[in-house]
């Protein structure tokens, strides 16, 4: 098989439901290029090494104008880049402003203590499955709670969170590898960059109202704005704050929906997990192992020719890390295809590695073990409705977009 | 000789030997647990000549004086169980090689067919020993020393004298700032931590000292202690001239090898510790690699093929873990089977809210180039090279790029580097002179270069000079 | 219960720091001080935190003295 053919079949729908077999075919060639596209890199240490690297750049600016044209262009010509997109010394400024509202070391306990709001939420909405005999866990569970929880977290009020869910799953679709015909990209850019403005102008206006009656929420922490690195100026804090509700919340969506799946699918896990809740620890780490979220990272390039596995990445070239893949490299992972819950040495990738590591993994890591724990303690006999459930279409941010669970009734 | 390791011996070594571990901290610790994953099921016993349960020191100069953990609260934890027989608060203070016999400070004697030297270092005195004595002047090793410094230090002295601005006494110092007490520090050289990182880093701890308010003298000795009539510390005086008005001196003058015990016994022990092979074998004074001695940690001397197989002396907490984990297994393991110690060194020390951290020898080399990041905003990597090659990086709040540059290092990749990186300052631009004090520059070598990710899985390849 | 953390592993991630900050500090941005000796009350938290920290860089004792916090271990296998 060659490398063209693997690249279109990773985005191509009919391989959503499992991507594994081919990047077991991938893997057998570390770093490979498709045609004249990115250079995929499959291997757990390879892409381990390259998100440390000095040399690889998350700034797409730094793409070579060959590779630049061919990639689509999605950024909002009035807003900076969000610094998921930036290098340091920009992204490390803007990461530590972000970061001082929300955890250490000047807000270490902020998260540790949503942790009994956040079990309310969940219990709220497992409440409401009460008298019925199915669900469908992402629009009744799996998508609402993580919004619930950013909203909470940033300080948008609950009313306005409806329109949320329209702007956050436009553009998180556009993080897919572009499709169809160049119209048809056309038009969905069009989509999303419209998306982007409205957002973008709704959270103008809430920074500027939080600005003169600040609440004990994050935007009105990082508009008050103190310390060593200054202040945000105003739109760059519109750009963290899509970034931080579109990074929250798509991602998490998956997690605890393939969390339910992979459950249902190994019964004696999910009685396993009842009988000692504990085990939603290591096992949240091994879900993020075996279906990350987040499959690969598109966004990257180089800053400079960089050698590895034999072969030679050059300068600007764009570069995919296949964070998945890697997850199953048997080099790595003993048994890499089993689900198992209490894997020991489970260094994965699911929120990546180095300076653009995760910022939200603990908010991400509580919510999940939260939702997981409950459901299955609450949940009576539940069953899946049809496997595999019907995926989205984003090849990226991997996951079903909609799961019909089963069950005979709720425990209290 | 009969060949060890063919024949049952070895096997019988590792049902029913006894193995003897003399020094029971940080490495024996480590040494005695591995020494059981490997399946070693014989007598093994552990002499350490401190009263305590292993435990760690790190954080004796963090977190203890700063108040927020006790002193007897760092014991190390253990990664098994041990079922080994605890000799504490006891001396070894003699060997005999030839009967492979230890003797002991209560007059017993311990036989082994393995010994394993994992004696550490002690801090070194003030040496004029009447000033020593002063109430008020202090050394910190052991959790007893950090004990005391610590009650020391909550009696609120009006000011500390640190001497010597290595990494121990700068944490001291900037646990002291943390504190609010006021402290004066002194260092014989340029700048603090000059000797470990040359003084262009140097540079950057001293203006770190003094924006936190410390008294920084960089390039004077103290000359002598001074007491009042009741033998409390009173005052010092430098080498310039002036004199410094203190409650509590902490002298931070490096370190000594516990190696005395070992004096007249044959072994290849001295001030600078034991000299040992790759795989960690102690020589005798005859330069002979012995069979049955052992050596890890701070108190060994050994080559490393990374750095011209020069004998390296790490006083590192991952040193003395990892050596001790090759020294027991090749301790137990025929001799196709052994592994050599081929840590790469690494480093870290907080002081002042910073995380320092290194990797490679960085007193090796004569270069320094900044990276990424920038010296002035204290958050940095910088890269040492010596002969072209790059040997050493270190980083200021940039710990997640390090792991990079130490693969740089373990391929002997070229300096100054070849290519640009994220985050590279104007000042990036060239390497300038690294500014240690005193150059001991070692000989050409062949390139010698490690790979692979484990430590069963490091593969050394070497490349001759002319090859 | 005792605990430990390899600091030449840790690269500051701060899990630990979210997860149980009775047990584990940030100072500054990146340096962590830890209290190798927590209270027995905090080892969920502890545990967690020893679960979460990606470069498994925390070694946790239980009070009968087995581990029970994995070792890191980046070993190739296979
Ligand atoms: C205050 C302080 C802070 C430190 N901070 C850092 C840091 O931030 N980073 C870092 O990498 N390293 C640091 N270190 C260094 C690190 O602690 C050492 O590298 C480590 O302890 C070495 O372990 P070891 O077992 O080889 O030696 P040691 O810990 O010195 O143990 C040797 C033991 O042997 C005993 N002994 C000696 N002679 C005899 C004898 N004749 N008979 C019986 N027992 C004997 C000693 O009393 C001691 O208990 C620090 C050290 C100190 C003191
Ligand atoms: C299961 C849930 C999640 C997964 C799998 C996940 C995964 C990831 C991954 C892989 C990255 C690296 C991106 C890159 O290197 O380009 C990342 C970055 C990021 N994540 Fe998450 N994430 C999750 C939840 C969250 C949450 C809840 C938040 C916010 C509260 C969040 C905020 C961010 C941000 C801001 C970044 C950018 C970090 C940077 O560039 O420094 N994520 N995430
Ligand atoms: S989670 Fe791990 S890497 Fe992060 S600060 Fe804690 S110990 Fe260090």
């Amino acid at each position: 098989m060659t490398s063209v053919a693997l690249l279109r079949q990773i985005t191509d729908y009919a391989n959503r439901a499992d991507p594994y077999p081919l990047y077991a075919e991938l893997r057998k060639t570390p770093v490979v290029r498709d045609e004249d596209g990115p250079y995929l890199v499959s291997t757990y240490w390879e892409i381990h090494s390259l998100l440390h690297d000095p040399r690889v750049s998350s700034d797409t600016r730094n793409l070579s104008p060959e590779a630049a044209r061919t990639i689509s262009q999605e950024e909002d010509p009035n807003l900076p880049p969000p610094f998921i997109k930036l290098d340091p010394p920009e992204h490390d400024r803007l990461r530590r402003l972000a970061m001082r509202p929300f955890g250490p070391p000047h807000t270490p306990r902020r998260v540790y203590e949503m942790r009994g709001e956040l079990g309310e939420i969940v219990s709220g909405l497992i409440d409401g499955f009460r008298d019925r005999g199915q669900v469908d866990l992402v629009d009744d569970f799996s998508y609402p709670f993580p919004v619930t929880v950013i909203c909470r977290l940033l300080g948008i009020p609950r009313e306005d969170e409806a329109r949320f869910h329209g702007w956050a799953d436009t553009i998180a679709a556009s993080i897919d590898p572009a499709h169809g015909t160049a119209d048809e990209r056309e038009a969905q850019l069009q989509v999303f960059r419209q998306a982007r403005t409205d957002l973008a102008s709704y959270l103008a206006g809430l920074i500027e109202e939080r600005r003169r009656s600040p609440r004990d929420d994050m935007l009105s922490a990082m508009a008050a704005g103190y310390g060593p690195d200054g202040q945000m100026s105003p739109v760059e804090m519109v750009s963290t704050s899509i970034l931080l509700l579109i990074a929250g919340h798509e991602t998490t969506v998956n997690l605890i929906t393939n969390g339910m799946l992979t459950l249902l699918r190994n019964p004696d896990v999910l009685q396993r997990l009842r009988d000692d809740p504990d085990l939603v620890v290591p096992l949240v780490e091994e879900l993020l192992r075996y279906e990350p979220p987040v499959q690969l990272l598109p966004q990257k390039t180089t800053l400079a020719d960089i050698d590895i596995a034999g072969t030679t990445i050059p300068k600007g070239a764009p570069l995919w890390l296949v964070l998945a893949s890697g997850n199953r490299d048997p080099q790595r992972f003993l048994d890499p295809d089993r689900f198992i819950p209490d894997r020991p040495d489970n260094q994965h990738l699911g929120f990546s590695s180095g300076v653009h590591n995760c910022f939200g993994s603990p908010l991400a890591r509580l919510e999940a073990q939260l939702a997981l724990t409950e459901l299955v303690r609450r949940l009576d006999n539940p069953r899946l409705v049809e496997d595999p459930p019907p995926y989205r279409h984003n090849a990226v941010l991997r996951g079903p977009q909609h799961l019909g669970i089963a069950f005979d009734g709720l425990r209290q | 000789m009969p060949p060890v390791s063919v024949d049952g011996s070895l096997e019988k070594l590792r049902r029913e030997g006894h193995i003897v571990i003399v020094g029971a901290s940080l490495a024996g610790l480590r040494a005695a647990e591995t020494l059981r994953d490997e399946g070693f099921t014989g007598t093994l016993t552990l002499v350490g000549d401190e009263p305590h349960d292993p435990y760690d020191r790190p954080p004796l100069s963090k977190q203890v004086l700063l108040g927020r953990v006790p002193a007897d609260h760092t014991g190390l934890p253990r990664r098994r169980a041990l079922d080994a027989r605890w000799r504490l608060g006891v001396a070894a203070t003699g060997l005999d090689l030839a009967a492979k016999r230890v003797h002991l400070a209560d007059g017993d004697s311990l036989e082994y067919d393995r010994l394993l030297i994992t004696t550490g270092v002690r801090a070194r005195p003030w040496p004029h020993e009447l000033e020593a004595d002063l109430d008020g002047v202090f050394v910190l090793r052991t959790s007893d020393d950090a004990a005391q410094l610590h009650r020391r230090l909550n009696a609120g002295p009006s000011r500390v004298l640190v001497i010597g601005a290595g990494f121990t006494g700068s944490e001291i110092a900037s646990a002291c700032r943390e504190r609010g007490l006021d402290v004066t520090v002194v260092e014989r050289g340029s700048a603090p931590l000059v000797g470990a990182l040359g003084g262009v880093v140097g540079e950057v701890a001293a203006k770190l000292q003094r924006e936190h308010g410390v008294d920084l003298r960089c390039g004077v000795m103290v000359t002598g202690l001074e007491g009042d009539s009741a033998g409390r510390l009173r005052c010092a005086h430098l080498s310039d001239g002036s004199t410094v008005e203190v409650e509590v001196a902490v002298v931070g003058l490096g370190a000594t090898r516990n190696t005395e015990w070992l004096a007249s016994s044959g072994l290849g022990a001295g001030p600078r510790g034991i000299a040992c092979d790759a795989g960690c074998r102690a020589f005798d004074v005859r330069g002979i690699v012995t069979d049955d001695v052992f050596v890890a940690g701070d108190v060994a001397r050994s080559p490393h093929p990374l750095f011209g197989y020069q004998f390296l002396s790490l006083e590192h907490w991952g040193n003395a873990i990892a050596q001790a984990e090759v020294a027991a297994h090749n301790m137990v393991s025929s001799s196709t089977e052994r592994r050599p110690h081929v840590w790469t060194p690494s480093f870290w020390s907080a002081q002042f809210g910073v995380n320092i951290k290194s990797v490679g020898v960085p007193p090796m080399a004569d270069e320094i180039i900044v990276t990424q990041g920038s010296l002035d905003e204290r958050c940095f990597t910088a890269a040492y090279g010596y002969q072209g090659r790059i040997i050493a990086a270190v980083t200021f709040d940039q710990a997640k790029w390090l792991e990079f540059y130490q693969r740089q290092i373990e391929q002997a990749a070229p300096f100054p580097p070849e290519f640009t990186t994220v985050d590279r300052r104007p000042e990036g631009m060239r390497p300038v002179p690294a500014d240690f004090p005193d150059p001991s520059l070692p000989s050409h070598g062949p390139t010698v270069t490690l790979s692979g990710h484990s430590p069963s899985d490091r593969r050394i390849s070497f490349t001759p000079l002319h090859a | 219960m005792r605990l430990v953390v390899d600091l030449n592993r840790c690269q500051g991630y701060a899990q630990c720091a979210f997860l149980a900050p009775e047990a584990f500090t940030m100072h500054g941005d990146e340096a962590l001080m830890y209290d190798p000796q927590p209270d027995d009350a905090q080892r969920e938290h502890v545990l967690r935190a020893a679960q979460a920290c990606p470069v498994k860089a925390i070694t946790v004792e239980g009070t009968d003295g087995a581990l029970i916090a994995e070792r890191a271990g980046a070993s190739r296998v296979g």
